[in-house]
């Protein structure tokens, strides 16, 4: 199910279209949004909702990578790793992550509240290294930065 | 040249201020003149698509057609994924209304109905920012009907992306607004007479579209005086890597690639010497340290230089970078970026990948090297869109440029057995 915002949402994004398929990302998004991921139910409760066939839904989620097809920790830790941030020793903030949350890259933490993975490109090279954790950037990244942020997340 | 992109203006992303500093007076200009004489304009500045591909963008516009029972859309590219890229993001987060009067200006000029703005998933921060920036604009009349009291209607609606490199190629970016997976289209027939919904349309990127109401208010010959005359205006040139002061600097196209590195990144940490640039974001060639001299940021003078100003995104390497891990790295994000349509592509990019690592592992011998060129020369060419052809030539000009670093990894193996020429 979608919160009545949501669907009052949807149904307002609909009309900036020639066929509501094309809100599928966004009704995916706010599904998200509302549940943490996209489960089968999810995508089935959307392709109700716009008309479309489930296996047409099951296909945008699998081809998009910023839809979770699994429950994921509070708190979705993507270090890019790509080439700016590379040589701006993206290593070891990415191990660094590791040691200290005790997990490795596609893992959870048991309690629930870290995800962490490696991402492409965030298109902030210029202040690389850089994270994302949920919807917000973390830029020009080193182990004591990487110690705040996470500590305050707790 | 004063900043024309990003002035230094506090606060220039508030419509007020940007208002007061004469914005959207050049939207109605625009409005004033005839549509054609819009396109005119923009055509004989010499404007070049920032977006990678430096296509002219005054010539795009007239592919669109003029009498058409259809309605024509206007998409703007936003999808920034490009490594090495990151200057839309700067538009958006400090002159957003910059790109609003220019996307209204093109859908004018063009005759569009419905402008899209696709903007990467990722930057949700910069979307919020942009979607005000629109509400405003809607608010104060510059967007929606009869737009500044004349005939002309149009809306712009932002799109957001899902984490997908490809979507950046503008038949998948159409696909994508379609809600369909984001698949490269068949080109022809070309966006122009078969794009959105089957509907005439242009795909311009964020940039690109930002430059044409400098070009109405400075006029195409001032405008086309700016920088390279064949690749003329203002450019965001970002800079990452091994410098002191990266970032995103507004120059003239035609700045020697040295005087960016030294003058406005600072130089290169420990004064130590540079390797390798990557020109134009990572699916631009390679070039040694040695051969940068003189060469200027421009499409002229990079394509001179044996390789292409991309999308302005240059990544400085220096002396101690392992090159081979940085080609793998690159190929790894091709490799994961693949749509999947095109065999080429999607299984080559993890052939190469898979003889990459095995010369970072040191298991590599110079059959592999042989290999490794000629999987990416049976990419390049053979695929629907560029995403193929962005995957071989990081490769390519890595084993042309930089061989001995290969060759230094192969290990010295037995004479490889000769291969068996297969008649078709």
């Amino acid at each position: 199910m979608l919160s009545d915002q949501h669907l009052k949402e949807i149904e307002e994004l609909k009309r900036r279209y020639q066929h509501p398929q094309s809100v599928v990302l966004a009704a995916l998004w706010m599904w998200q949004d509302e549940h943490g991921w996209v489960s089968g139910e999810g995508m089935k409760y959307i392709a109700g909702l716009l008309g479309i066939p489930i296996h047409h839904v099951y296909g945008v989620v699998s081809f998009y990578t910023m839809f979770n097809r699994a429950p994921v920790g509070k708190h979705k830790i993507e270090v890019c790793t790509n080439v700016s941030c590379m040589l701006r020793n993206s290593d070891q903030i990415l191990k660094h992550i590791q040691d200290r949350l005790h997990i490795g890259v596609g893992q959870s933490t048991p309690d629930g509240k870290f995800t962490l993975v490696e991402t492409e490109c965030l298109g902030s090279c210029g202040t690389a290294p850089v994270m994302q954790i949920g919807d917000q950037y973390y830029e020009q990244l080193d182990d004591a930065r990487v110690d705040k942020i996470l500590s305050e997340l707790r | 040249m004063d900043p024309l992109l990003l002035p230094p203006i506090p606060d220039l992303h508030r419509i007020e201020v940007y208002e007061a500093r004469g914005g959207y007076e050049m939207l109605r200009k625009a409005l004033g003149m005839k549509p054609d004489d819009v396109t005119e304009e923009v055509k004989k500045s010499n404007l070049r698509g920032r977006g990678g591909a430096c296509f002219p963008t005054g010539l795009k516009w007239t592919f669109m057609p003029k009498k058409t029972d259809k309605p024509k859309y206007l998409c703007v590219n936003g999808d920034e994924s490009e490594p090495g890229t990151f200057k839309d993001r700067q538009i958006f987060e400090r002159n957003p209304h910059l790109m609003i009067e220019g996307t209204i200006i093109a859908a004018y000029a063009m005759g569009a109905s419905t402008c899209y703005l696709y903007i990467r998933g990722e930057y949700k921060k910069w979307i919020e920012m942009v979607q005000k920036a629109v509400d405003d604009a809607y608010a104060h009349g510059f967007i929606g009907e009869n737009i500044l009291g004349s005939s002309f209607s149009t809306q712009l609606y932002i799109h957001r992306g899902a984490g997908a490199y490809i979507c950046g190629e503008e038949s998948s970016l159409m696909n994508s607004i379609e809600g369909e997976r984001g698949y490269p289209r068949v080109k022809p027939p070309f966006p122009a007479q078969f794009g959105l919904w089957g509907c005439p349309t242009t795909i311009n990127n964020v940039e690109t579209i930002a430059n044409v109401p400098i070009i109405i208010r400075l006029g195409w010959e001032a405008y086309g005086n700016i920088g390279h005359p064949k690749h003329p205006g203002p450019l965001l040139v970002g800079v990452s890597g091994h410098v002191n002061a990266p970032g995103v600097f507004e120059l003239p196209t035609g700045v020697p690639l040295t005087e960016i590195i030294q003058k406005y990144a600072g130089g290169v940490p420990g004064g130590k010497k540079i390797k390798a640039v990557i020109p134009g974001g990572s699916s631009t060639m390679i070039l040694r340290g040695d051969q940068i001299q003189g060469v200027t940021m421009d499409a002229e003078g990079l394509k001179a230089a044996g390789s292409s100003v991309g999308t302005a995104g240059m990544i400085v390497m220096d002396e101690d970078t392992d090159l081979i891990r940085v080609i793998t790295r690159i190929t790894a994000f091709y490799h994961h970026e693949s749509c999947g349509q095109c065999t080429p592509c999607r299984e080559g990019t993890g052939w190469m990948h898979k003889i990459l690592n095995r010369f970072v592992a040191g298991d590599a011998t110079m059959t592999d090297l042989d290999l490794l060129l000629d999987v990416a020369n049976n990419i390049e060419g053979n695929t629907i869109c560029a995403l193929g052809d962005a995957a071989a030539w990081p490769v390519q000009s890595m084993i042309k440029r930089f061989r001995d670093e290969f060759e230094q990894r192969a290990k010295k193996s037995p004479a490889a057995p000769a291969l068996v020429a297969v008649q078709a």
